[in-house]
This record gives C-alpha cells, structure tokens and sequence, in this order.
C-alpha cells in the first residue's frame, strides 16, 4: 500500500528531477553554472549592494549566477508564478527565489506553489536559533520548510533627537503628534511597513493582544480593531500632510526625516537607521527606541518557486544567506543593519568574535534595549485591516 | 532605319481622359521639340519615356530605341539620358564623384578618372573634380550636369524645360552646348519647352499640345 | 503592427468578463465589472484620469499654438525652439523626477528661498507632490509634451505657406496672432490633429509619471490597473481587465469629447473670422505662451540639474541651498547596476530602432517605386498604438504571450517597444522621404542606376540627417518606455527606466537622481550625435548642410 503511494508520488514528479536537498554534494554539484533569478524589493540601495555583493560570493564558491529581480512590490512576483502556473509553466519559470514572509508565503504555500521542504536539510541550519527566534513560523503560519529564514526584524521608531524625546506607547505618540501637527507618518497600506504599523498601534492597544494570534472570524473582526479605527480616526489629521498622502515605502521617510520634514516614523529594521546615517541619508541626530511593552518582530525568508528551474542554485543561495559570513556582514550597519538569525551559541569562537567585533551604530538600540519582541498576527488580520484601511483612508476626500 | 527614339502610336491619358497623343520616328542627331503651355502633359510624355510614369496615367503605344522595344523596360535599362531644368546634381557627392556615378562601370580606375578629368576639360571645367557642388554658378552646374549625363553613355536625350532656369545670355550658351554635344554623339533628342527659341535651335520638327 | 495590439486587447476583454479558463474560470460574467463599480476610490480615479489627460492637452497646445502664432519667425523663437527639441527626448520618468526634485516643499526652490526669504527652517507641510487633483502629475505632463506638440506643428508648417500667409493678413490690418489663428490655424491643426489625439490618450493613461508625482489616495486608474494587476489575487487579475476595459472606453470617450469641442470651435472660430475682428489680446496670448513655455524648458532644465547635483551629493540638509560635500561615492556605488541597465537599454534600443528603420524605410521606399501614397486611414492605424492606451492592452498582451510560451527573454520586450518605436519612426522619416525630390530618382536612373543603388547611393545619403534623426526618435522612445518594458519583460529585463522608476518607491533621492540622468544621457546623447554626424560628413557640402 505504502509503496503505491510512492509509486504514483514518483509518478507525480516532473521529469526534470530537482536534486534531494539533503544530498549537499549533489546539490553544490548541479548548481555549478546555474543562474539564479532572485526577486527582491529593489527600492533601497543598501539591499541591493548586499544582494550584488552575495553574487559575487555564491560565484565564486559555487559557480552560481544571481541575477537580482528588483521588484517595487513582492506581490509581483507571487502574481507572476500564479500566472506561470495557470499557463503550465510548471518548468524553468521566470522566478527562482523570492524574498518572502507573511500573507504572501501563506497565499503561495496555500496554493502549492513553493518548492520543499528544504530549508532545514541545508548545511547551514545547524547555525539558526531555533529556540530563540521565529524563524520556524511566519506571521503564525508554520514554515514546514518551505522557506528559509535570513534576517530578522523588529520594528522600531526612528526620532530626530534634535527635536524630541522617545516615546513609549501608541497612546504617547498620538498625544505627541497631535501636539506637533505634521511631523509623523507610515508608509502607506499595503505596504508591508505601512500594514506593520497598523498591526502595532493594535498590538499596543489591546490589553490581551493574543486573540490575534487566531485567524479574524467575522464575528470578532469589528469588535477587536474597533479601538485601531479609533486611534487612527484622532491620529490621521496630525499625520504629515494631514494624511492626504502617504510615503510609498519606510525608506521614502527617509529624505523626509533628513529634510526636517519628519521627526518621527516606524522602521521594521533596528539597524537601518544607523546604515542611512553611514550612506549620508539620515541626519547623525537620529536614534530609535521600542515601546514599552515591546514590539513587533519577524523574520525575513527566501523562498523557492515550485517550477524554478534552478531549485540547486537558489538552494546555494538560501544556504548562503543563513551562512555566518553573510550574516555577520547582514548585521553590520555599514552594510545593511539587519539582526541575525544565528544562535551565538552554535557558532565557533573565531566566528562569534566576528559578530561581536561589530560596532553596531550610534541609532542601533542593543539586543538588550530592543526589549521584548511580540509576535506578529495571524495572516488573516493584516489582510482585513489593510483592505478595511484602504476604504477608510485610501480615498480620502 | 531603325535607328534612333521612335514614339509609336503613344497616347497618354488620365482618368480616361487622352492627354497627349504623340507618333514620330527621331533619327540620330535629329530633334523633336514638343511646345504647349504648362499643365498640358508635356512632362508625362517624357516620364514615360523614362519609365517613370506615375500610375494615376495609363499610356499605351510603344517606344523604340535603336530598334528595341523598351517600352517595358525598367528605367535603369533604357539608356536613355534626361536633363531637368534644375542641375540635380547628387549634393553628396563632389563634381568628380558625381560624374563618377554617371560613368558605365568597366576601367582601371586610373582610366576612369582620366575620363571624368577630359569630360571636365571638355566643358571648360577642368581641375573642378573635388569641388562641393554646391560652390558651382547655374552654367557651370548645367554644363556639369550634361557631362555626367553624356558619360553614362545614353543612346538618346531628354530635356524637360532644360533650359528654363537659366537667365537669358547663359541660355542659349548652355543650350548651343547641350545640342552641340548630342549632334556631336548622333543622339536622337526629344524636348519639352514652352521657349520658341529653345525650338529653334534645335532645329527640327515641332509639335504643339494644345 | 496592429497583431500585438489586437492580441493584447483581446487578451483583456475575456478576463474582464470572467473567462480565464486557465484558472478555471469560465464566463461571462460581470463580477468584476461589478467589483470595480463597488470600488470607493473608482470616482476619483476615472475623474483623474479624464482631468489630467483634458488639462495636459488643452493647455500644452494652447502654449503651443500662442508661441507659434506670436513668436515664429522671430529670434526668440529661435531660441525656444533650440531649447525645448532636446528636451523632446528627456526621458517622461526623468523629467517628472527633476519637477519632483524642484518643487517639493524640500526642493531646489524652496531650499533657494529659505530661509532667508521665507523664514522656513523646515520645509512647509504642503500637499504638492501627489496632491489630491493630480495638478503636479498635471504640470508634470505639460512640460514633457510641450516640446512634442511643437515639433509637430513645426513639421506641419512646413507644408503651409506661412510667410505669406501672415504678410497678407498683416497688410489686412490683423496683429499677428490673430492673424496667424484666422489663416493658419484651421490648416496646421488638420495636420497635428493626431498628435493631439496622442497626447490626450497618453495623460490619461500615463504610469511612470503618476507613479512619481500623482496622488495615491486613491492613484488615478491607470496605476490601479498596474497594481491589481501585480496583486496575488486572482480576482484582482480580473478586476484590472475590466478597470482596463473602463481606461479604453474612457480614451474613447474623451476623444469624443474632444472630437466634439473641435467643431464647437471650429464654427465659433468662423463666425470669428466672418466678424472681422483685428487684434483682440493678442500681446496677452504672446506673452503668457512664451512665459508659459520658457518656465516649462527652465523646469526640465533645472530638474536635470538639481538631479545632477543630487547625484553628487554627500549629506544635503534643509535649508542649504547645495549639499555640504559633493562626492563621487554615489555614482561609483551605482555603478555596475547602471553599466547593465545601460548595457539591457542600449541592447533594446539599438534592435528596436534597426528594425523600425528597416521596416520604414521598406515601407516607404516601396510607397516611392509603386507610386503609393499612405491614405488618411492609414494614419490613423500607424497612429492606432500610441493611441489606445498602454494599460489596455498590455496585460493582455502578457497574458497572450505567457500562453504563447513566448514569455522570456528579451525578445518579446523588443516586439512590445516594436509597437511604440515604429510609428514614431516612420512619422519623423516620412515627410522628408515624401518631400526628396523624385526627379533626382529619375535622373540616378538614366545614368544606368539600379533602384537599389538609387536607394544606397543617393537617396539614404541625402536624407542621412533625417534618418539619423529618426534613429534618434526610435532609440528615445525606447528608452523610455516603462511599462512595456515591466509587463512584457516580466521583471527579468531591466532597463534604465524600470531600475528608476522601482527606485522611486525607495525615496534614496541620490539613487533615483543617479538613474534618472543615465537615463538621460541614453536617450540625448543620440540625438546630440544626430546632429553632430551630417554636420562632421558633410562639412565640405554646403548643399545639405540645411537638410
């Protein structure tokens, strides 16, 4: 019985057999020539020098092209091998990996269109903290392997210290914008950073933020955000341009903030600030501080396409990126600022100096100060708010 | 007796309507000048003699050249050469090239030059091969433009209103030249003007459309 | 020509009506006509759409039409005229981002003001860019198609007999605009009518502007399209089909509307002419047109040097009128990913516009031997695909392709620029081709010249300026196609203006400036050498040195 099952599994299986995952040689072996096309977010260009520089280092160990996909929206490239699908596509399709997490890992793991299980085969996942960080769930969704973590994130509030102190809840920061008209805002929904906020004004507000940890129902959905619409309904006027428009991205606010236009706004990355305050994009006077009851934080993943025609090099790629090398130069804030997602503990001496070795800025808040991280809602959450928020706010009047 | 441009029985029309009806054997070295005022079709009748013929005329008839029926013929094949009475010369290309352009292909190059420098001298025009053109008076363009014309070997002439842009004392110099070159060569010469003068002298038959 | 545009529309009608059997969906059905209805935002965008696109046109041909009627002939024209053709050929994203980078609470004239004139130390929080009616996406357009339209009515004045027109009206006792609108006019806009007709539908469906300047609360329809078309969801996928279906109908129905208005004005402009009337406001309508389009050259100049100084900048504080150091850092950090967007744009160009030429050229020297003239309805079909809105036909164009399995690569890119690049390339070819004497045809001929050798040694060498020019035309329409470029090519084929305009959403004001100019520079230094080259060759031949 057992074996009929394999049989017509084996059956199932394209002709062109993608490598076991857990065979590395087989792996490292196949991928030599293979070119990658990775689908990340173009918008910034700290990211994308450390996606070149990855290029570079996956060639010259692995023979492996990157080619970086730069994309203004995620979104695109799910949309993309949905498309590839429907045309039977099911070989060699455009995307080979994409950087990934939340709705659109689950939409794409939902409609069976990711490639694994094969994050937790690859060599370099002895190194991940398992216990430590989310990198085994995304936005409560269970990774089962289909995605591999390389980053992670927490969100911080960006200030102007020139012009005023940290804040330590929701509640303080619309006291302080109403009382400074036209210095704050977010990026807009659907934007990730925009739709993160949303998800932390509501995760600040509640007393018991763990019903979001369940997929909104119908019949909690208005009762549960009704205190969000509330804040935001008070908050919006205050916004910069009176909340008539948004910012498209995080690093849109940028520029803002470096022309005193904005004294304050949200980031999902600890380190980001200090890498702009490096690049000349932000002022030296800017820092960052957490809420007091902690706040949001993620991991960032790449994922494979279930018809990828280069499953071995994106893998060589996936397992570079979870490497202590890469991960060290992820966290350094000249470079990119993001937070590891490696267990100290599970590193050699002489590669744990290297992170230890790392001046992390003069905006980055230490692991310590970053307090405590919660957990991000159900998938199901963002989705709603982000739709509901576009009717409330996404045509103003 | 078969020599020279014959027009047998050639009648153009447009839009049905018969605009020059023409039938006349010209020798070697003889002339035929057609007269009429603008706009009577004295244009088409040597557009389709050169196989340029725009296709709002039907023509029917046939024309004969030393003998050979051509009226079918594309116009690179007919040998027969034409004047305008702008010089037309290729603004490209100097005196020399022009010229060029115009000489059958065959020669060293060395015996093609020295063609092109005669043709020159011929017309008073020697050491003019590298000039522009476009640095050239009326009469020396005219008389540039025949000799590359006359190097192209043509067994007949066309002159479409040749003459007209040239003031009067430059006129009849130019022409003496253009007829005394095609009597000299035996060319058959078949002219369009409205200038009673140009008709005489060439000096042969006349036909007026009216 | 029309085979990629009949796909493409094609493709977007049956999903608009809820037939995508390959994600098993079988129409019709009007669910998502019905999803786009209920849209909130769908009043304002279609209402954007309509303003920007009606805006644009009547005021750069206002602009236009007062400077020609009030200036030509003059040396101030002169002047304009050589200040705004290159500008032809900025590139939309490019010159949307130096407007962005000028007028900005935090730009280049708000910094040169304050704080010494108006007290700002931070920039004012005022809604200018993306504002709410689309007026800075507005001015945006004006400017860029300023220089297009009057291109165009120079091209057209050609064929009309100006100077004497305007010396008899002048000897009739009318002042010079009136005079030039009451005899002029009515001959020249029969011939710009097109162009006319291009620039409308392209307001009115423009992306990579509105991505840059336009409003976001809700973004006029044609970005809405592009972003239901990248969301994950399938019923979006629908939904832009059917939004794109309303975008067409929309074009149509304000070249109706437009249509319309043409008559209206050409019986109140006889009943003008019959009046008599002399000079009415015509120094007003010669100084605002002249004002109004020296400002729109000073804007994309001035935008292209904020840009440059943005590309070198190192920290650029609010209010400093220029950045505290400038530094190379920025162009060499931005180097490689410029040296393969370039390498891609140049690829793309170059092929795209060797084709157009071939095809053109084919084309009209087959129009020369047969005695053939393109009719009024030929026009209108070469005119068809710079009508018909981008974001109509395009997703189903991807869409036909995708099922094609023609999907990759970069080939089908250049087919889609192919669309774009063709016309335009045989507009600019086409009146100096038709206007080459024929004679000197007939001449090549009876000297023994084969019609090939006619067309290689004669023809194409004396009309070397204007086909060098259209090349110039081809590779800049090239480079600036965005969205072509994104939906055809999938994301893998990136060119200068994709890299920018995905920068743009990032707001790194040096990336995007650094990208911009690039830009650029791929589509102005063509035209440079376009006049540079004729003018090298044929230094030594006066008679085409006015070609």
């Amino acid at each position: 019985m057992r074996s009929l099952a394999l049989l017509a599994a084996l059956a199932a299986t394209p002709a062109l057999a993608q490598t076991d995952p857990s065979d590395w040689d087989a792996v490292a072996a196949t991928a030599q020539g293979q070119t990658v096309y990775w689908n990340a977010w173009g918008g910034s260009t700290t990211t994308n020098d450390f996606i070149a520089w990855v290029g570079e280092r996956v060639a010259e160990d692995y023979g492996v092209t990157l080619e970086h996909v730069k994309l203004t929206d995620t979104a695109d490239a799910v949309t993309r091998v949905l498309s590839e699908k429907q045309a039977g596509t099911d070989t060699d399709g455009a995307i080979d990996l994409i950087w990934i997490n939340g709705a659109n890992f689950a939409a794409m793991k939902d409609a069976d269109l990711l490639f694994g299980p094969y994050a937790e085969q690859l060599p370099n996942w002895q190194y991940v903290d398992v216990d430590g960080k989310t990198v085994q769930t995304d936005f409560t969704v269970p990774t089962d392997g289909y995605e591999s973590p390389w980053a992670m994130a927490q969100v911080v509030f960006d200030y102007d210290s020139a012009d005023m102190e940290p804040l330590g809840s929701m509640q303080d920061i619309l006291a302080w914008s109403q009382a400074n008209p036209g210095r704050f805002t977010y990026p807009q929904p659907p934007d990730f950073l925009g739709a993160t906020f949303l998800k932390q004004v509501l995760v600040d507000l509640l007393d018991d933020a763990s019903v979001l940890s369940e997929p909104a129902t119908d019949d909690n959905y208005e009762q549960v955000t009704a205190p969000l619409w509330d804040y935001l309904d008070a908050l919006t006027p205050t916004l910069w341009r009176e909340g008539r428009a948004y910012p498209p991205t995080g690093t849109a606010m940028f520029p803002l903030i470096a022309d005193g236009e904005l004294d304050l706004s949200i980031s999902f990355s600890p380190g980001a600030a200090s890498a702009a305050i490096a690049n000349n994009e932000l002022p030296d006077t800017v820092r960052t501080f957490v809420l007091d009851k902690g706040t949001i934080g993620n991991a960032s993943f790449v994922a494979i396409p279930y018809n990828s025609g280069s499953t071995e090099g994106a893998m060589v790629v996936a397992n570079f990126l979870m490497s202590p090398e890469a991960q060290v130069r992820a966290q350094n804030p000249d470079v990119l600022g993001y937070g590891t997602v490696l267990d100290m503990e599970a590193l050699s001496d002489e590669q744990r100096a290297a992170f230890d070795a790392l001046d992390l800025g003069i905006a980055t808040l230490s692991p310590a100060a970053l307090g405590a991280v919660q957990a991000e809602p159900h998938p199901s959450w963002m989705t709603r708010i982000a739709d509901d928020w576009a009717q409330r706010y996404g045509v103003a009047q | 007796m078969d020599d020279g441009l014959a027009l047998r029985d050639v009648t153009i029309a447009k839009a049905g309507v018969p605009l020059v009806r023409i039938d006349h054997h010209i020798h070697p070295g003889e002339a035929l000048t057609v007269m009429g005022p603008s706009g009577v079709g004295k244009s088409t009748l040597l557009a389709f003699v050169t196989g340029t013929l725009s296709p709002a005329f039907t023509a029917t008839g046939r024309i004969m050249l030393d003998g050979h029926d051509i009226t079918d013929a594309p116009p690179h094949k007919r040998h027969i050469g034409i004047l305008f009475q702008d010089d037309l010369l290729f603004p490209h290309l100097t005196v020399g090239q022009n010229l060029g352009f115009g000489l059958a292909p065959g020669g060293s190059r060395a015996s093609r030059k020295a063609r092109i420098d005669a043709a020159l001298a011929e017309v008073d025009l020697a050491g003019y091969a590298d000039r522009d053109p476009a640095t050239l008076s009326g009469g020396q363009k005219a008389r540039v433009a025949l000799m590359r014309m006359l190097l192209s070997d043509p067994c007949a002439l066309l002159l479409d209103e040749a003459f007209s842009r040239l003031d009067a004392a430059l006129r009849a110099q130019v022409r003496d030249l253009v007829f005394a070159r095609a009597m000299a060569r035996q060319l058959p010469v078949l002219m369009v003007t409205h200038d009673v003068e140009d008709a005489r002298a060439a000096g042969g038959a006349v036909i007026t459309l009216a | 020509m029309l085979g990629p545009l009949l796909a493409g529309i094609y493709g977007t009608i049956l999903p608009a009506f809820g037939h995508l059997p390959a994600a098993g969906l079988t129409g019709p059905s009007l669910d998502a006509f019905r999803a786009l209805f209920d849209w909130p935002g769908l009043p304002h965008a279609v209402t954007l759409s309509l303003t920007t696109g009606l805006t644009t046109t009547f005021i750069a041909l206002f602009i236009v039409v007062g400077l020609v009627a009030g200036w030509s002939g003059t040396r101030s024209f002169r002047a304009l005229e050589r200040a705004l053709s290159p500008l032809l050929s900025v590139p939309h994203a490019a010159a949307a981002f130096g407007l962005a980078f000028l007028i900005a609470p935090s730009g280049w004239i708000a910094r040169a003001g304050s704080p010494w004139l108006t007290g700002w130390d931070r920039p004012p929080d005022v809604l200018i860019l993306q504002d709410h009616w689309g007026l800075t996406m507005t001015a945006g357009l004006i400017i860029k198609e300023i220089p297009f339209l009057l291109l165009m009515t120079l091209a057209a004045l050609g064929q009309a007999d100006v100077v004497r027109a305007r010396t008899v009206a002048a000897a009739l006792g009318y002042g010079r605009v009136t005079g030039w609108l009451k005899c002029v006019f009515p001959r020249v806009y029969s011939q710009i009518r097109l162009p006319v007709y291009v620039v409308l539908a392209y307001g009115m469906s423009v992306v990579d502007v509105a991505v840059i300047l336009g409003p976001n609360t809700p973004p006029p329809l044609s970005v809405q399209i592009v972003r239901w078309m990248s969301a994950p969801d399938f019923n979006a996928r629908l939904l832009a089909n059917a939004a794109a279906i309303l975008q067409l109908a929309l074009v149509i129905g304000a070249l109706l509307v437009w249509r319309l208005g043409e008559g209206l004005v050409a019986m109140l402009g006889r009943r003008w002419i019959m009046a008599g009337t002399r000079s009415t406001c015509d120094p007003v309508i010669a100084a605002a047109s002249v004002t109004l389009a020296a400002t729109s050259a000073l804007a994309i100049g001035g935008g292209l040097a904020v840009l440059a100084v943005w590309s070198f900048a190192g920290f650029w504080g609010f209010p400093d009128a220029l950045p505290d150091a400038f530094s190379l850092q920025n162009w060499s950090r931005h180097a490689s990913g410029l040296g393969d967007a370039l390498g891609q744009t140049v690829l793309i160009a170059a092929c795209v516009t060797l084709v157009s030429l071939a095809l053109a050229i084919g084309c009209l020297e087959a129009e020369h031997r047969h005695g053939l003239r393109l009719t009024q309805r030929g026009m209108w079909l070469l005119y068809l695909p710079l009508i018909v809105p981008q974001t109509a036909f395009l997703p189903g164009l991807q869409t036909f392709l995708l099922n094609a399995g023609l999907d990759t690569g970069i080939a089908p890119v250049m087919l889609a620029h192919l669309v774009f690049v063709l016309p335009y390339v045989f507009l600019s070819l086409a009146d100096p081709f038709r206007a080459w004497d024929r004679r000197t045809a007939t001449v090549a001929a009876a000297l023994g010249a084969s019609p090939n050798r006619v067309l290689w040694a004669v023809r194409l060498p004396m009309l070397l300026r204007p086909v060098l020019t259209a090349t110039a035309v081809g590779l800049s329409v090239s480079v600036g196609q965005y969205l072509p470029t994104l939906l055809i090519g999938g994301g893998r084929v990136s060119t200068l203006t994709t890299e920018a305009v995905a920068l743009s959403s990032g707001g790194d004001r040096r990336a995007i400036a650094t990208y911009a100019l690039m830009q650029t520079a791929a589509a102005l230094v063509p035209f440079a050498l376009a006049l540079g080259l004729p003018a090298l060759a044929y230094r030594n031949r006066k008679g085409l040195q006015h070609g």
